[in-house]
């Protein structure tokens, strides 16, 4: 039923919050990490043991999928509503018993606490510091469900704004809740919005980034398959605010789910009225379509990616003229990241100044991080800006795993920076990092060990960013070619002295001369890496040591006896069979059949093994 | 190689009015349903959009996810994000590699086996992880992946 004017949507949105609620209920995560780890089967599973007790079309007692509920490490998760009890490691077998003792009888299955150390309940370690906003869907309702989104107050801001809002004061108030983008520059929101609105143009454009092309972030894909429909009314005010007519939601090519989620989601927004043309009787109209990606980092960037939306090569522009002038097809274009988009609707409903209220000074707002890497507890990460990236590491994620050491914390993904352990007290916002020698980004946080080689980490920002250049501008084309040779020579141990001076200076010509943000902001891995890790390059270069043991070769192992449980894992792992010894005495590690592969300092959990140089060398 | 259905191609063209903008979608869904991009249906396409040729290749050149020559029949995918090359992402692909013995981004003489690489799947908790036909295979090892084919 199509509805005709914002009462209408007034009146649905409150007999659907009134509705009958579940008495309890079973969140199965349906992020991408337990998805990956079986949580499909897991929702079919419970539904199946609803059924069997005779619960397969109960409202009372409900199992779901919902969006990602954080803590990926301990995948797939279930959620319980209202105990709040988290379930973690669940897998198919263990429905039966969920459904009897926690769906029907609200009793804790203890075994499969998310994490035994912990009290069960959403009041744990991970939980506590984090501020969900962006992420205050997630657990709570189903992503594919517009009853759900409009129960859980999505579509006020829509139906404020076309109930008495104009387009103006929509733009002012976006302008002055200080929102930065999302996807990596921190660019103020509001200033693309007022820019945008003025300029003129035979039509106009919403854009939403869901690109993602950062590896090991996963924030984007998770908001799009999470709720969907929160990007879908960002973009909608978006919209009426510049006077756009057509949008797109451009989705990287690895997210099939994401671009399915977001094409059903636009479909039940068109046909209640709320997308499409006369949005809820108000005359103003919005096409939304979705575009997929083809498998091209570059295309995250503003310029290439509009080019990618025209069905040509996505090679980006120099800006001489702002998108929101001359963007898709010569017309003014707003352009921003999906999670910017998210944030959209509460800062329209609720003011600029509830939206200060949050984060820091010039740093309003939540941030998601998506934390990965050497650390305890990985997952979806939702911050206060501005909170230091200590409470995120150490009290979200745990710190480093057991037996290790952190040393580095990299932000900002291929262009970002690595931070030294010592940075652990810089608050988390846009102009810290970017002070740092880091990058925000889209929020992808790396945490790298005393196993981290950061020769190794510069060498594979390099490769990366070697393969995904568009080969437009030959800085960036052959400058990082250059780069990658020394960086693979020093990890091979063929370095030579020079070899970090030749780097520095290689790098200062890139970012000064690329066409585009992906070449200047290349070298930042490497020079981030020289500037607080100097001595590892000094090793590598000098002495053909890598003290992480990453760097194969160019280390041998050590085993300290007095650190040594003798609990056998090294051996087990070794695949020269060079680690010797048995029952609890302490290993050792025989030189002469030592392949300097650096397993054993992998699997060692209690920090007995170390790399030391290899005799003969430096 | 044997010949291109060209009906399946009118088909697939006819999902999309024949707009400019339309092209990468096209090419995508054609690489979809043929695991490459025949010579032919390339034709088609330029001919239905009305752009040149030349466009249409270049296009095909440019993005990763479109090929000119076949992919294997079961696709082996190694996620070299971040968080799983820290966690031992080379070794598998070494591992794969010596196995199946293609590189990175090649597919086997049979055509059975296509060998490729991605930057993260969002499963960065159970690093290193690979998929085999879109199945993600979480805390893999070396030995752990070769029995993956
Ligand atoms: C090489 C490169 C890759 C980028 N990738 C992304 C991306 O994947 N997602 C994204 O939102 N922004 C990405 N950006 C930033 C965009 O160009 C643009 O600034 C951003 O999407 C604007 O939205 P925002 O202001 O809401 O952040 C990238 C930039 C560069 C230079
Ligand atoms: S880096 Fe491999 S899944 Fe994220």
């Amino acid at each position: 039923m199509r509805l005709s004017d914002p009462i209408e949507l007034e009146a649905l949105r409150a007999v659907l919050a009134q509705g009958p609620a579940p008495v309890r209920r079973l969140w199965v995560c349906g992020g991408p990490g337990c998805l990956a780890a079986g949580a499909g089967r897991v929702q079919e599973a419970l539904q199946a043991a609803a059924g069997e007790m005779g619960l397969a079309a109960s409202v009372e007692y409900r199992t779901d999928l919902t969006g990602c509920l954080g803590l990926c490490e301990r995948g797939p998760l279930v959620g319980v509503e209202p105990e709040g009890f988290l379930y973690g490691r669940v897998g198919p077998g263990d429905a039966m018993e969920l459904v009897a003792e926690t769906l029907l009888a609200g009793r804790l299955v203890g075994r499969l606490a998310a994490d035994p150390d912990l009290p069960a309940g959403s009041d744990q370690p991970f939980y506590r510091p984090q501020t969900r906003l962006v992420m205050r869907r997630f657990g709570r309702v189903r992503p594919d469900s517009l009853e759900d989104y409009l129960a859980s107050g999505g579509y006020a801001a829509l139906g404020l704004a076309l109930a008495g809002l104009s387009p103006g004061e929509v733009s002012r108030r976006v302008e002055e809740s200080g929102l930065r983008g999302r996807g990596g520059g921190g660019f103020p929101a509001g200033r693309k919005w007022a820019s945008c609105r003025e300029a003129k143009g035979p039509a106009k454009y919403v854009v939403a980034n869901g690109d993602e092309g950062d590896p090991g972030a996963f924030m984007n894909r998770s908001l799009m398959e999470g709720d969907p429909f929160s990007i879908i009314e960002g973009l909608t005010l978006g919209a009426y605010a510049i006077g756009a007519g057509k949008g797109f939601i451009y989705v990287r090519h690895e997210y099939p789910l994401s671009v399915e989620r977001l094409g059903l989601a636009i479909g039940e927004a068109v046909s209640r009225g709320l997308l499409g043309p006369d949005i809820l009787g108000s005359g103003f109209s919005l096409d939304l379509e979705t575009v997929e990606g083809g498998g091209a980092f570059v295309c995250g960037e503003s310029t290439s990616l509009m080019a990618s939306i025209e069905g040509r090569e996505g090679q980006p522009r120099v800006k001489y003229v702002r998108s929101t002038e001359k963007g898709l097809w010569d017309c003014p274009t707003l352009l921003q990241n999906v999670e910017t988009w998210a944030n959209v609707p509460p800062i329209v409903e609720r003011g600029p100044d509830w939206f200060r209220s949050l984060g820091s000074d010039r740093n309003p707002g939540t941030k998601v991080f998506s934390l990965v890497g050497q650390v305890r507890r990985s997952g979806l990460v939702e911050m206060p800006l501005g909170s230091p990236i200590r409470a995120i590491v150490k009290d979200v994620g745990g710190g480093a795993r057991p037996g290790r050491r952190l040393k580095a914390v990299q932000t900002g993904g291929p262009s970002g920076g690595c931070l030294p352990d010592g940075a652990l007290d810089l608050p988390l916002d846009f102009d810290s990092l970017t002070a740092a020698g880091a990058i925000m980004g889209s929020g992808g946080l790396i945490v790298m060990d005393d196993l981290s080689c950061m020769v190794d980490v510069a060498r594979y920002f390099t490769g990366f960013l070697m393969g995904e250049s568009c080969g437009k501008c030959a800085p960036c084309r052959e400058g990082l070619v250059l780069i990658h040779r020394i960086l693979d020579g020093l990890c091979r141990g063929h370095g030579r002295r020079g070899d970090a001076a030749e780097l520095s200076r290689l790098a200062d010509m890139l970012s000064r001369t690329a066409l585009c943000g992906l070449g200047q902001s290349a070298a930042n891995p490497l020079l981030s890496t020289l500037r607080h890790f100097g001595e590892e390059y000094r090793e590598h270069e000098e002495e053909g040591f890598c003290r992480s043991g990453r760097c194969q070769g160019l280390f041998q192992p050590l085993i300290d006896p007095e650190a040594c449980t003798g609990c056998g894992a090294s051996q087990k792992v070794c695949p020269a069979g060079a680690v010797r010894g048995a029952g609890k005495k302490p290993r050792e590690v025989d030189a002469a059949g030592c392949v300097s592969c650096g397993a054993c300092l992998q699997a060692c959990r209690f920090g007995a093994a170390k790399a030391v140089p290899r005799p003969g060398r430096g | 190689m044997a010949s291109v259905d060209l009906n399946l191609v009118d088909e697939i063209l006819r999902t999309r009015p024949p707009e400019p903008r339309h092209l990468l979608a096209l090419l995508q869904e054609i690489q979809a349903r043929f695991r490459y991009l025949p010579k032919e249906a390339m034709l088609a396409v330029a001919g239905y959009l009305d752009v040149p040729l030349a466009r249409v290749f270049s296009v095909a050149g440019f993005y990763k996810a479109l090929s000119l020559t076949p992919k294997g029949e079961r696709l082996v995918t190694v996620c070299q994000g971040t968080a799983c090359h820290l966690r031992g992402a080379s070794g598998l692909v070494g591992a794969l590699e010596k196995r199946l013995g293609i590189g990175l981004g090649q597919t086997s003489a049979d055509g059975r086996y296509g060998l490729e690489s991605v930057n993260c799947l969002g499963a960065c908790a159970l690093a290193p992880v690979a998929t085999v036909d879109g199945t993600v295979h979480g805390h893999l090892s070396p030995s752990k992946a070769l029995e993956l084919v």
